[in-house]
């Protein structure tokens, strides 16, 4: 479903990734793990589009497509989703506005009908509340606020209205309590766990594979994979360390 | 009688975009006069009308205790200009929420000169530009704190963004104060739309154009909070918006 071969980026003219390969077939959820600085985060930027982050050499598709010719709204319409590791605050625009902008335009380039005001509210009513969030406060300014928690919470309540085919998670889990970790360890099991679709999770703890079970876990670490492995390695990681894991 | 045309050199016709007012100036060369007596409370919507050259000039007079809520979208093809001349007796209050959204050769300016009279006084301007183009957006404003009008509350928020290169923004706050104990706050920044909001956005599926509606309405929309009626001037001013990007 995602295909990353010898992929090369860039960050202000330096190097991050140098020769990411990772194949997600459908219906799988990998982990990528790895220390501050080894490119998760860089991976995940490239991987939906984020200007400033040059591919400099390797590919990646998605279903087949050439993610990397594409614009970040046309990854959106493809069925990609970035859970933000700092979900951004956008004052002045309530999230219920944002979301609906934003889904109506997905479904505008699919060919697919324009949800009315009413249709949207129910679905996104619907979608908080399976991830214990107040409905209420998507009437707030997107993301104005919010904690960090809530903020988190708030990335899963999008994923649910948009139900992407595949979601790259970065660093979902961190700022999360653990009632929290549930709830959105939950979310993307009921979200992501289908046979049509895929995940990355992105993450420095063994704690949110504790609930959503990867089937590869992978280590990343300067910019290249250097491990791979099954759920055993995310444990095997936190009690020995990066360090031993990735020599 | 015709007021005499006015010039450059006057600094509240700096910005002015005279030759396009020369044509109509006749028919608009006296302000509109409006009183609000002593208690009692207006609320107007000022939206653009038809026509190249859209000029509204007003005197407003506040009695003790009055309150004037105005909501403004100033948004002329050619020029556009809102020039308010309030005057505030004790314990008034006046509110302007105004926006400039301009495009090509445009030019639309906001002038207000409010005079707090008597003591207590309250006035609030909150200003926000949009301009692209080689749009020009302007806000002139000028308070003046009459001795004795003590314990006065004034407060300028000018906030413009620019789209595009050639498009220009003028602020200039002026204070003339002869009281001791006032507060008169103004702050003015002139921005870009965050590259962040815009990846966010357009991450979630709006293509650039539809994000970059979505962000500027959010920078002007707030304007219309408090608005009894906003339907109309929100509608307006999302119009505008989406012409614009």
């Amino acid at each position: 479903m995602l295909d990353i071969a010898n992929l090369h980026a860039t960050v202000a003219d330096k190097p991050i990734l140098n020769g990411v390969s990772l194949h997600v077939p459908a219906g799988e959820i990998h982990a990528i793990m790895g220390p501050n600085g080894s490119g998760k985060s860089t991976l995940a930027y490239v991987l939906a589009g984020r200007p400033g982050y040059e591919v400099t050499e390797g590919s990646a598709s998605f279903e087949g497509q050439d993610l990397l010719a594409m614009e970040p709204h046309e990854r959106a319409a493809a069925g990609l989703f970035l859970g933000f590791q700092y979900p951004v605050e956008i004052p002045g625009i309530s999230y219920l506005q944002f979301l609906r902008e934003s889904l109506n335009a997905q479904r505008r380039s699919r060919g697919d009908a324009q949800l009315s005001g009413g249709e949207f509210i129910k679905l996104a009513r619907e979608q908080a509340g399976l991830l214990g969030m107040d409905a209420e406060m998507l009437k707030r300014p997107v993301n104005v606020g919010f904690s960090g928690g809530e903020k988190k919470r708030a990335e899963m309540v999008q994923m649910g209205i948009m139900q992407p085919k595949f979601a790259v998670l970065d660093e979902t889990d961190s700022g999360l309590d653990i009632d929290a970790l549930k709830a959105v360890g939950a979310g993307i099991n009921r979200i992501m766990r289908a046979s049509g679709k895929g995940a990355l999770l992105i993450t420095h703890y063994q704690r949110l594979l504790d609930y959503v079970e990867p089937d590869r876990v992978h280590v990343l670490s300067r910019g290249e994979i250097v491990r791979s492995g099954g759920p055993e390695l995310a444990r095997e990681l936190e009690s020995e360390g990066y360090a031993e894991a990735a020599a | 009688m015709t007021a005499p045309f006015p010039s450059h050199k006057q600094e509240e016709w700096r910005y002015a975009d005279l030759d396009a007012l020369k044509p109509v100036w006749e028919q608009f060369a006296e302000p509109l006069t409006v009183t609000v007596g002593a208690g009692e409370e207006l609320e107007e919507i000022w939206l653009p009308v038809a026509g190249e050259v859209q000029l509204r000039r007003v005197q407003l007079a506040l009695g003790s205790g009055a309150k004037a809520r105005i909501f403004a979208l100033n948004n002329a093809p050619v020029y556009g200009r809102i020039e308010l001349e309030v005057s505030l007796g004790e314990g008034a209050e006046f509110e302007l929420f105004g926006a400039n959204i301009g495009a090509g050769l445009s030019t639309n300016e906001i002038v207000a000169t409010v005079k707090h009279l008597g003591a207590g006084g309250r006035s609030r301007q909150v200003i926000r530009s949009v301009l692209g183009g080689k749009g020009v957006g302007s806000y002139l404003g000028r308070i003046e704190v009459a001795h004795g009008a003590q314990k006065t509350d004034a407060e300028q928020s000018v906030k413009a963004m620019l789209l595009d290169r050639g498009a220009t923004a003028n602020c200039k706050p002026e204070l003339e104060i002869f009281a001791d104990d006032v507060k008169c706050a103004h702050g003015a920044t002139v921005g870009e739309l965050d590259p962040m909001q815009l990846f966010y956005a357009e991450s979630r599926g709006m293509d650039p154009a539809t994000a970059r509606a979505v962000l500027l309405e959010g920078f002007v929309m707030g304007l219309w909070d408090s608005a009894s009626h906003p339907d109309a001037i929100c509608d307006a001013a999302r119009e505008a918006l989406r012409r614009l990007v």
